[in-house]
């Protein structure tokens, strides 16, 4: 890390005489003085609304004390006051780059609290998208990360794959953003063979613009001298400090949920989990890439082995009947009556579930009094967990490496502030 | 390491505080006594075998009508052995005070800190127990069960209306 003394001291005789006549304070008072800077919570590069006090000397970062809670919109609260159903297109408002995502790892929890299973078509639909949301997600998470250390053009390139990619979803799922997709036990609706067409249409283009992204940020040195060996995060601190996802594992960790706990159909799929010992700033850009590489050749799979069958589970008591069924069926409009009104009451219990999102891993931790709203509901969200790293890598670090440090981390506060 | 292998491990060395192991839906879940808490999560951590060195959450649980009211809950995990523990430490509302685990899991911090917010248990020995998402002159604890979902009015102070 290039420090730079900042103890510089006037030899101009004249100058510092003057000032010292001017103030009661010595000049060296005035150099050795340390300053308290506040960054954000409105800052363009805090990522949303994350709040850092710093306390720096000349232009190094002696302290960081980072305060959170400006998105706070109390959805644990919320959750308790909500039938599992209700609380499906929440989970898009968490990280809210990664919608997909994050209803797959509720309705999961949720399903495993029931002790149900979806189809395997299905399970092969959620896997895709959480996929091509991982993609959408990483994409957010490199644009803005270059734009943050001074590349503006990246973030149209990424942005323009991610437009791709929501065209998708609204085809999917009827909405681009706020997808609310998933449903306990299946999907919301199935993937036709004209989605499965554009999302290998997609995957056929988006390999030679990713290269050609590389090739744009790579050979600037400029963009490699900004990053490389700023914010050191080394494999114990990552661990000890609850560090996941990109983050641990560009600090050396081979720690993936998809493969350390296998859900959905991961453990059919053949990826491998990049693993770079580094755990700097430029090891977190390199790792994403690595990872968005690996949710193609996962995609590719996934639509090469989709199977066919139904999208919802066979379990009228907790899984919602489909629309025109419940039109033309007495049953169905009663088990929907059942489900909206009642809930799907679950057994007296708690399961913790936790999937792996685009910034590590989330998860579901949910309790059941057996009644048709959960009794808790607690979210363990990654991008809280990786922001307590955040205070120790910004020591001793250039207030300029701030800003690459906080966008190595890639902090979504959505979903930090809950 | 087996899961039985594991829960009979600690169970064996400290025997009466153990309270009670149950698993549901594939998570083992273990109940100690809340005294004991930094103890054993010294242990599971540090223990060669067990190594559970990553803390992914702690929580808490407010009962309301019962009579220990608040469980706390910590979710470890142990890479050597893929595993994820949950422990559970049930204490009464009056005082709502159990030690802090920071001493052994740096990142129980924020979590406790989130905790102490959300339901106002006090974490005994912790570095700096403040208030993570209400803002600092906040009274109330909004995810203990008798807060309104609509919040109380006047409880947070709103800036004055203009003339």
């Amino acid at each position: 890390m290039t420090m730079t003394s900042n103890k510089k001291v006037y030899t101009d005789e004249k100058i510092l005489k003057k000032l010292m006549e001017d103030s009661n304070i010595t000049i060296e008072d005035a150099l050795e003085n340390e300053m308290v800077i506040n960054m954000g919570p409105q800052h363009p590069a805090t990522h949303g609304v994350l709040r850092l006090l710093l306390r720096i000397d000349g232009e190094t970062v002696v302290n960081c004390v980072p305060e959170l809670g400006y998105l706070h919109r109390g959805y644990e609260k919320m959750a308790e006051e909500m039938s599992y159903i209700e609380f499906i297109p929440h989970t898009d408002r968490l990280d809210y780059t990664a919608t997909m995502c994050n209803n797959v790892a509720y309705v999961l929890a949720v399903e495993k609290l029931l002790g149900i299973e979806a189809p395997k078509r299905a399970q092969y639909i959620r896997m895709m998208v959480a996929e091509l949301s991982r993609i959408a997600a990483h994409m957010v998470a490199i644009g803005t990360y270059a734009m943050d250390v001074g590349a503006v053009t990246m973030v149209m390139w990424t942005f323009r794959e991610r437009e791709k990619i929501q065209n998708i979803f609204d085809r999917l799922a009827g909405a681009r953003f706020t997808t609310s997709y998933t449903r306990i036990g299946g999907v919301a609706s199935d993937a036709d063979d004209e989605t499965l067409k554009m999302v290998r249409e997609f995957l056929d283009q988006f390999h030679p613009a990713f290269e050609e992204m590389d090739k744009l940020l790579l050979p600037n040195k400029i963009f490699i001298n900004r990053l490389e060996g700023i914010g050191v995060l080394n494999k114990d601190d990552a661990i000890e400090l609850g560090v996941t996802g990109p983050n641990l594992r560009a600090s050396g960790v081979a720690y993936d949920v998809r493969r350390a706990k296998p859900y959905l159909f991961y453990d059919e799929i053949d990826f491998n989990i990049p693993v770079y010992t580094e755990g700097d700033c430029l090891a977190r850009y390199f790792l994403r890439g690595d990872e968005v590489r690996e949710s193609v050749k996962i995609l590719y799979q996934i639509l090469d082995k989709m199977p066919a069958g139904e999208v919802r589970a066979n379990d009228p008591k907790h899984v919602l009947p489909h629309k025109t069924e419940i039109y033309t069926k007495m049953e169905e409009l009663i088990h929907d009556f059942m489900i909206i009104n009642y809930g799907i009451n679950p057994p007296e219990g708690d399961v913790f579930f936790s999937a792996e999102n685009p910034k590590g891993e989330l998860g579901f931790y949910i309790v059941s009094n057996g009644k048709g709203k959960p009794w808790k509901l607690k979210i363990r969200s990654p991008s809280f967990c990786n922001l307590q790293a955040i205070a120790q890598l910004c020591k001793g670090a250039m207030i300029s490496d701030v800003i690459a440090i906080i966008g190595s981390l890639d902090p979504v506060m959505g979903e930090a502030d809950k | 390491m087996e899961q039985k292998n594991i829960t009979s491990k600690i169970k064996e060395k400290f025997g009466e505080s153990v309270l009670e192991i149950t698993e549901f839906r594939g998570d083992v879940s273990l109940s100690v006594t809340p005294n004991k808490i930094v103890e054993i999560a010294e242990f599971l951590k540090n223990d060669e075998d067990l190594q559970f060195v990553m803390c992914k959450d702690v929580t808490a649980i407010d009962w309301a009508t019962r009579k220990n009211r608040f469980t706390i809950v910590y979710h470890v995990y142990s890479f050597k052995n893929n595993f994820n523990l949950r422990i559970k430490a049930t204490i009464s509302e009056d005082p709502p005070v159990i030690d802090s685990v920071t001493s052994v899991w740096r990142s129980a911090n924020w979590y406790e800190r989130e905790t102490y917010d959300m339901y106002g248990i006090n974490f005994r020995n912790h570095p700096d127990l403040r208030r993570m998402y209400m803002p600092e002159g906040f009274e109330y604890h909004p995810l203990r069960k008798e807060f309104p979902v609509l919040g109380i009015p006047g409880s947070l102070p709103l800036p004055e209306k203009p003339e």
